[in-house]
């Protein structure tokens, strides 16, 4: 479903491609550890480059994770932290933040919403897109119009399991970019990169013309490097989190900007 | 339609694995390509006579079907009300009627050339047939249980690593069933290549609503035959418990075309209808996704899902099968829901009136017919399905002290 504007993602790859750069999209869990600190550390990975902030809606049955998030959604639920307040904290975020802002969700929390509210209300808190982790196509003809009606692209998965067939499915239904799953499990950190990902992107890219960013099992410069000398961007997620975790307590945003920027040097690298 | 008739309405789901609005699938795209590759082997398997010939085999000569319908005589003249007949799933192998869909489940795995089955359980009676089945196929095994679970339900535990089975321990978010389910899917879908998810209710992404159903029809199928042959008609009301609801739906699906056949659908009612108190989903919940399907869902206003509790831990989960959603819509099945207290009454009744200790699940059909059988004539017929034995529940039992009273 081909939308008609060019969105801040669409707009934010065309820059990366005619610079002849790729991207960096970094994910946390929205308020983790609380939405106070979100504000500042949003703020903190837009300085540190990422090109693309996903904010994980924290769920609290995520069984598409692995520990690190899971941990993050407990931290975030405990907190009190539903969707109707990241919506609502959203606007002040965007304020501080050049990065186009994905929403990456469980799809309960947006059913409950009401999909044309939360179409509605996403949008105007300045949101620029949606991964439903649990929605394939074949369930989402109303949240994709729902989603489009408010000019927010809708992000899906392809995967290392899906079908020719599937590929173009989710392709179709994706607009800004597509997401394109590395390996089978849940989320996390890796020591490496799944062997045939060369292959898996090759077969994905003969369905789409979108941009591929690839993510699960990301976490080191090198890493990064590798994925962006194959696909238009590279998703760290875990390892951004465990930063969160482990530096955000005692070094502050600074921390996890500093990491941030860790991980943009492997990316600076392919910028030649 | 005559009642004599084999009834069966065969026209839900849909192709998209929706009853009505509810069903349908929503999973991670990793798990899209398994789901669909089960659906087609599903029906492969369906439509070939030498797999129905295998499970008839296994679940004769193994599992031990049919199991009697037994005429409650002590315990109707009791209650002085209908008179009561209880469908005996608890005589099968492993306890409860679990076997039925893990022997259609295994056979299935093996045929697809998996070589290893993972599952869920709560109370630890789906766990242990999934076990059984894989040490009688020669396959691996992994199930996952809650760590509230697995103190709760012991002896389970036990024979299951007997067995040979791998049980792995789920301290995240409420320890029961529900968490056991996500971290069962998190295993699936990093192992999909040589795994089956062996799931044990009529739960989850299409098709195993339908497939897990169609594995329990044979309990109605026999009680139907069976009610026929003893009483010369069919019954007034069927009772069954209602966690996932996989007893339940295979009892009530071949009556569903019976107009004159009342079914109850009996919910956990825990410790009160607080939030977080009970696992009634049609007294507290409301349309949601769980689990890869559309259904009834405990949950907060913000689409977090609840904690729940029953003093069962086969009926403490926040969700309910589609297909119940669905004919709890249509009004074709009344659904109630009765207390921890109550649910240990009724067990004790049943042991000291019949000589039968039922499972805790099975415990609450039971305590709604206790209920309504003195409110109906000597000439009604109510079915009970005794889904499961209470062996595993002697340590609540003792704990309870009802056996002392």
């Amino acid at each position: 479903m081909p939308v008609t504007f060019e969105s801040r993602i669409e707009a934010r790859f065309r820059e990366l491609s005619e610079q002849h750069r790729k991207g960096l999209i970094i994910y946390l869990t929205a308020g983790d550890p609380t939405l106070e600190a979100t504000a500042e550390l949003v703020a903190a990975i837009d300085r540190g480059g990422a090109d693309v902030i996903e904010l994980g809606v924290p769920f609290s049955d995520p069984l598409a994770d692995g520990p690190v998030i899971q941990r993050a959604s407990e931290r975030a639920l405990k907190a009190g932290t539903t969707l109707r307040k990241i919506l609502k904290a959203l606007p002040h975020w965007r304020a501080a933040v050049r990065a186009p802002m994905v929403l990456f969700t469980y799809y309960n929390p947006i059913l409950q919403y009401g999909l044309e509210a939360f179409a509605r209300d996403a949008g105007a808190a300045g949101a620029d897109g949606v991964l439903a982790v649990d929605l394939t196509p074949e369930e989402a003809d109303d949240y994709i119009a729902a989603l489009h009606g408010h000019k927010l692209d809708t992000v899906f998965l392809a995967s290392p399991t899906s079908s020719d067939e599937r590929l173009a499915r989710v392709g179709k239904a994706s607009t800004g970019f597509l997401y394109q799953v590395s390996r089978m499990g849940v989320t996390g950190e890796r020591d490496r990169l799944a062997a045939s990902l060369g292959e898996l992107i090759e077969r994905t890219r003969r369905f789409t013309r979108l941009p591929l960013a690839v993510g699960f099992g990301i976490s080191t410069p090198e890493q990064v490097r590798a994925v962006q000398s194959l696909a238009d961007a590279a998703v760290i997620g875990s390892a951004v989190v465990h930063a969160i975790e482990e530096k955000y307590p005692k070094g502050g945003a600074r921390a996890v900007e500093e990491f941030v920027r860790w991980l943009k040097a492997g990316s600076e690298a392919n910028s030649a | 339609m005559s009642s004599f008739a084999q009834s069966q309405d065969t026209s839900l789901p849909d192709a998209r694995g929706r009853f009505g609005e509810f069903g349908g699938r929503f999973v991670p795209e990793t798990l899209m390509q398994p789901v669909e590759e089960l659906e087609r082997a599903y029906f492969a398997a369906r439509n070939d006579p030498a797999f129905q010939a295998e499970l008839d085999r296994l679940l004769k000569h193994f599992a031990g079907r049919p199991t009697p319908l037994f005429h409650a005589k002590r315990l109707s003249a009791h209650l002085g009300g209908a008179q009561i007949y209880l469908k005996r799933e608890d005589l099968l192998h492993t306890g409860a009627h679990k076997i039925n869909n893990c022997l259609g489940q295994g056979l299935l795995a093996a045929r697809m050339g998996k070589t290893r089955l993972i599952a869920e359980t709560g109370a630890g009676q789906h766990g242990v047939a999934t076990a059984t089945v894989a040490a009688l196929l020669g396959m691996n095994c992994t199930v996952y249980m809650g760590d509230e679970d697995m103190a709760r339900q012991a002896p389970n535990v036990f024979r299951m690593k007997l067995l040979g089975t791998e049980v792995v321990g789920v301290s995240s978010g409420s320890k029961t069933l529900k968490d056991a389910i996500n971290e069962a899917m998190r295993d699936w879908v990093t192992n999909v290549r040589d795994s089956h998810y062996l799931l044990g209710s009529v739960l989850g992404p299409h098709p195993y609503p339908l497939m897990v159903r169609e594995f329990h029809r044979v309990i109605g199928k026999e009680a139907r035959a069976q009610i026929l042959e003893q009483a010369g008609r069919l019954p007034d009301a069927l009772f069954a418990c209602v966690g996932g609801g996989s007893n339940s739906i295979g009892l009530f699906y071949d009556f569903i075309q019976d107009r004159e056949v009342k079914m109850v659908g009996v919910e956990a009612g825990g410790r009160s209808l607080a939030p977080g108190e009970h696992a009634a989903r049609f007294a507290g919940g409301r349309p949601g996704v769980l689990h890869g399907t559309y259904t009834y869902v405990l949950q907060t206003d913000d689409g977090l899902i609840s904690t729940t509790h029953s003093i069962s831990a086969g009926l403490d989960y926040p969700a309910v099968g589609p297909e119940h959603a669905a004919l709890y819509r249509k009004g074709r099945v009344e659904y109630t829901h009765v207390g921890d207290e109550e649910a240990l009454d009724a067990a004790r009744m049943l042991a000291r009136m019949e000589g039968i200790i039922p499972a805790l699940e099975s415990s609450h059909a039971l305590a709604e017919v206790i209920k309504r059988a003195p409110k109906m004539s000597r000439e009604q017929i109510v079915v009970v399905n005794i889904s499961g034995r209470g062996d595993k529940d002697l340590g609540i039992f003792q704990s309870a002290g009802i056996f002392l009273k």
